[in-house]
């Protein structure tokens, strides 16, 4: 027990984001949706934390639920512990004031997160008089022209229209748009799903320098591990709406605790591919999940308990935790309930 | 463990598939939120309030519609409603409830012959040129553009005024024509922009390299995805068309009044009556008027609202988090 | 750059009309040498002896080859001569000039109306959506679209002429206004208030408050509807929720974002329905005895004047053409994507 709530105090004074068992649900006719389903992360100061799991896991209702930005009938349970508040309780008006100084966010698609009808040089300064509104016109210019030139946008574009950047450059000018107002953390949905390589070896590298340049911590969201070890320092893989496998890239890379980060890795294509490897089966509803651990009728470890009970999480060590029956705790595992599942193979009509 | 091939889907039964299909097809409907589904379905309400009407004028009507006297008695001239006369009587002793219900057979039927040459016209016409472009699409969209931005009034009171010196002569299908010409260029050009989007996508690109004539796929990709689009818009039109009929009736280029009663044309009967202060003869026709105008715009706002992927709003559930289990906050360090 | 890109697409543009103008002359041509019978003397009253007929026919060019008089047609228009009408021989230009103006004066108040009301309603049905005041504002518009301008004008002069007697029914302005009025633009509004005569502009003002009311509320129902769609479309935005991310406060985001962005459709949509309003201006001027060009139209269709029909339907078409010219610079000039 003391060990425990030392390296929880531990935890708090770095981290700039707790998130406590977060559910975010979406309201449906019938019963609501349960994106995200009791999520526990800690974010700290000046780090990257890299977000992965599959398409509708999850992860970026998890990224929008931290700055409530949740569309119209989802509603968020749980604590979001910034600088002391719980932000899932805030008032909207409150957590608008922070959305930009503190916590900035930015999107998957930049080519419609521009205002048509404004000049960059109008966004820029809308954002920093909106905050800042005591700042003079020039020291709006220079800082935006500043921010804008770490990211590689040349002055003389200043006062241009967004339509005529490229996707790329867009990217570059939303990432700039959240950091001019140097936020404590940024969370980055997807950010360069829809660029080409290129550009996003570029973004990524301007999104690994942040904490050298900005002191920004950054939640990558992604469903490209690639991303993930190239850039990130921790790492959380998410199913179904929980975190499954938690802690540094290197450690999970070099051993995945969970069947699921296995298979993800295992799935991921290099130059050393051979055979293309999949994961049968498809991602589970989420209005009605499997009982017990969600991942178990698709994967290959699962055993009798996996199907009945929830698995509890387990610390693997420093930063390192998981949520699967393989790693115990063998107490609470029921007579025969480590024996494998028997289940029917999973016929195509599933996979659609 | 051993691989066991997938069993067999059941077939659906052709009746069940068929009502499993018209379940999926008025989803939105269903699924819509409290204001497009009231709107709807009060519009559906005094539209076919009004067909009842024109069905059944002979037996609701208390008299006919140009009928002046009964039992040889001739009835009063201008009179105001009372219990003989619910809406009164016009200048020429005809009593206005008669005119208004008849009028709703004129409305109905010409719009609907109206709308059903457009839709015969138009709908092919977008098709065609959508599909196959070229210079006969070029051209098709020049004309077809010139007279979209040309008033409907004034394109149907040409029509009508040409016409009703020809062969045809004034009356129910020189109207019909003449409303036809105006909103011809509107299906065609819906149609028309909605085949060329649709022509683009993979589904229809895959269906030609396949080898698929033009005429199949037409027939089966690109005919049913754009003629969905066509009710809302058919709907929305046979509002305006009522509208522009009682225009032309009012100007003079609607019926013969031999031939029927129509609305317009007794609101412009019923201007001279003003001055002297008669309201009836032109209150009454003038409000069926606005009535199945609104209902038919009602219905087709309340579509549009469930049909339309931007302005469709589903409803949201409400729901409560349950507390969380107990026994996973004993373990070490989770939550 | 963006300069020279205006420039170039205002020179597109304005290219771009000469196809169309030339359609509409085209059609409006065939159109009614298509018609069957003898124009003139259908317009003379029908059973004329050819001794009459003749020399107008003549004078008219009617007796030339249908591919001559065509090539005269558009000579003339180019020229500036829309015709003179076969009844009572009056010069289209004097009609555009006189009753021209008329229609201008109401089409422009009644527009106003239109703009004013249609477009505040629905920007605010827009924003609140699915509350009552978005129910109640969209159900006054349809209701208010369903009203034919007859309709509610004969109404409204019931009420307000006839039995409150508070406005005038009918006409431009009184006789006595109209006799000492001095003639500079034949616009009786301007007019007045050039010579700042006040009595007189009081006088038209009351002319003219229920004839624009009339055309104006009707057609605000229009432009209350698409207000409101593109409101709602552009809440859905990417760029608003980005800025909502931003930490941009609400009311902004609505006025500067939002209302901003969905007004600029609605320019182009003001412009296309000229189209209506054009349409309501004839039945208006029938029901109000407006002294303009359609109800000059209307008196002519009755006396079966084909020149004079078409040369209003020249004119209609001109100015049908002129106007979504006007609406398409106005919008590459605030939509910054809109240019070639």
């Amino acid at each position: 027990m003391p060990g425990r709530s030392r390296r929880r105090r531990a935890l708090s004074s770095e981290a700039v984001l707790q998130v406590r068992n977060l559910r975010v649900y979406y309201g449906t006719p019938g019963a609501p949706v349960r994106a995200v389903d009791g999520v526990t992360l800690d974010i700290g100061e000046s780090e990257v934390v890299g977000l992965v799991g599959e398409s509708g896991c999850g992860k970026s209702t998890l990224g929008r639920g931290i700055l409530g930005l949740l569309p119209l009938g989802a509603r968020a349970d749980g604590e979001v512990l910034y600088g002391g508040r719980n932000l899932v309780m805030l008032p909207p008006k409150e957590l608008r004031r922070l959305a930009g100084p503190d916590l900035g966010l930015v999107f998957q698609e930049p080519m419609t997160r521009l205002n048509p009808l404004l000049r960059i040089s109008d966004h820029f300064r809308e954002t920093l008089k909106q905050h800042e509104a005591n700042l003079s016109d020039a020291e709006v210019k220079r800082r935006s022209l500043e921010t804008l030139g770490r990211m590689g946008i040349p002055p003389t574009r200043f006062n241009q229209y967004p339509h005529e950047f490229s996707g790329g450059m867009r990217q570059r000018i939303m990432i700039a748009l959240a950091l001019v107002l140097r936020p404590k953390l940024l969370v980055a949905d997807e950010p360069t799903t829809s660029l080409d390589v290129i550009v996003e070896g570029q973004i990524l590298a301007l999104l690994a320098d942040l904490k050298r340049n900005f002191g920004t911590a950054l939640l990558l969201i992604t469903h490209n591990l690639g991303i993930v070890a190239e850039a990130c320092d921790r790492m959380a893989v998410m199913y179904a709406g929980k975190i499954v496998e938690e802690g540094p890239v290197r450690e999970v890379f070099a051993e995945p605790a969970h069947p699921y980060t296995r298979e993800l890795l295992r799935s991921t294509i290099s130059l050393e591919t051979t055979e293309l490897h999949s994961i049968p089966g498809s991602p589970p509803n989420l209005i009605d999940p499997p009982p017990g651990c969600r991942f178990h009728p698709r994967c290959p470890d699962a055993m009798r308990v996996c199907s009945l009970l929830e698995p509890i999480e387990q610390r693997l060590g420093e930063g390192r935790r998981v949520q699967c029956w393989l790693h115990g705790p063998q107490a609470r595992i029921p007579a025969d309930g480590e024996l494998p599942l028997e289940r029917e193979a999973i016929g195509v009509a599933d996979e659609a | 463990m051993t691989y066991v091939p997938p069993a067999r889907a059941p077939r659906t039964p052709h009746g069940r598939a068929r009502l499993i299909a018209l379940g999926r097809a008025t989803k939105p409907i269903r699924e819509a939120s409290g204001v497009a589904r009231a709107m709807f379905w009060s519009g559906v309400a005094i539209t076919v309030f009004f067909i009842l009407l024109a069905l059944l004028a002979p037996v609701i009507s208390p008299y006919n519609f140009n009928q002046y006297k009964a039992d040889g008695h001739r009835f009063a001239q201008l009179a105001p409603p009372s219990a003989a006369h619910v809406f009164g009587t016009t200048v020429q002793s005809v009593d206005v409830l008669s005119r208004v219900i008849y009028g709703t057979q004129t409305e109905l039927e010409v719009v609907a012959i109206a709308l059903a040459m457009s839709l015969t016209v138009g709908v092919p016409l977008g098709l065609i040129s959508g599909y196959f472009g070229g210079i006969l699409d070029r051209f098709l969209v020049l004309i077809m553009d010139a007279i979209f931005a040309f008033p409907y009034l004034l394109i149907a009171i040409v029509i009508a005024f040409v016409l009703a010196t020809s062969s045809i002569g004034g009356g129910i299908l020189t109207a019909a024509f003449a409303i036809t010409a105006a909103y011809v260029p509107l299906y065609f050009r819906v149609v028309r922009n909605h085949v060329i989007s649709v022509r683009e996508e993979p589904y229809v690109d895959a269906a030609r390299a396949l080898g698929a004539r033009p005429r199949t796929v037409i027939r089966k990709y690109v005919f049913f995805n754009v003629v969905q689009n066509v009710p809302p818009i058919a709907t929305l039109n046979a509002a305006d068309a009522i509208l522009l009929l009682a225009s032309l009736g009012f100007l003079g280029y609607g019926i013969q009044p031999s031939q029927g009663a129509e609305w317009g044309y007794d609101v412009s009967r019923a201007v001279s009556d003003a001055a002297s202060g008669i309201w009836w003869t032109g209150l009454f026709p003038g409000l069926a008027i606005v009535l199945l105008v609104t209902g038919l715009t009602l219905v087709g706002e309340g579509l549009n609202e469930t049909m339309n992927p931007v302005l469709r709003r589903r409803r949201f559930g409400r729901f409560e988090f349950e507390p969380v289990a107990g026994p996973v906050e004993e373990a070490e360090g989770a939550e | 750059m963006t300069g020279t890109s205006l420039r170039t697409y205002l020179l597109t543009r304005l290219a771009l009309v000469v196809p169309m103008v030339w359609i509409l002359l085209t059609l409006v041509f065939l159109l009614l040498r298509v018609a069957p019978g003898n124009p003139i003397e259908a317009a003379l009253g029908g059973h004329v002896p050819p001794s009459v007929v003749k020399p107008i026919e003549h004078r008219l060019g009617f007796d030339k080859p249908l591919l001559t008089q065509y090539g005269d047609y558009l000579w003339n228009i180019v020229r500036g001569n829309f015709g003179t009408t076969i009844t009572d021989n009056r010069p289209l230009s004097q009609i555009i000039k006189q009753n021209g103006a008329a229609t201008l004066e109401l089409t422009f108040f009644a527009m106003l109306i239109a703009i004013v009301v249609g477009v505040l309603i629905g920007l605010v049905a827009g924003r609140y959506r699915d509350t009552p005041v978005d129910i109640g504002g969209r159900l006054f518009g349809i209701v208010v679209y369903a009203t034919p301008p007859f309709f509610l004008g004969l109404m409204a002069q019931l009420v307000f002429g006839v039995w409150l007697g508070w406005l005038p029914t009918s006409d431009q302005a009184s006789p006595l206004t109209q006799a000492l009025l001095q003639t500079h633009t034949n616009i009786y509004f301007v007019d007045a208030i050039w010579d700042g005569n006040w009595g007189a502009l009081w006088d038209i003002v009351k002319h003219l408050i229920l004839p624009a009311m009339t055309l104006g509320l009707i057609t605000a129902g229009v432009f209350l509807r698409l207000t409101r769609i593109n409101v709602i479309r552009t809440l859905r935005d990417d760029y608003i929720e980005a800025a909502r991310a931003r930490g941009i406060v609400e009311r902004r985001v609505v006025f500067v974002h939002a209302f901003k962005n969905a007004l600029v459709p609605v320019i182009t949509v003001v412009g296309l329905n000229l189209a209506i309003l054009l349409g309501g201006a004839v039945l208006t001027e029938e029901t109000f005895n407006w002294p303009g060009i359609g109800h000059e139209l209307v008196l002519y269709l009755q006396n079966r004047d084909y020149t004079a029909v078409q040369g209003i339907m020249i004119v209609f078409a001109l100015v049908v053409v002129g106007v979504s010219v006007i609406v398409d610079f106005i919008n590459a000039f605030v939509d910054p994507r809109i240019r070639y």
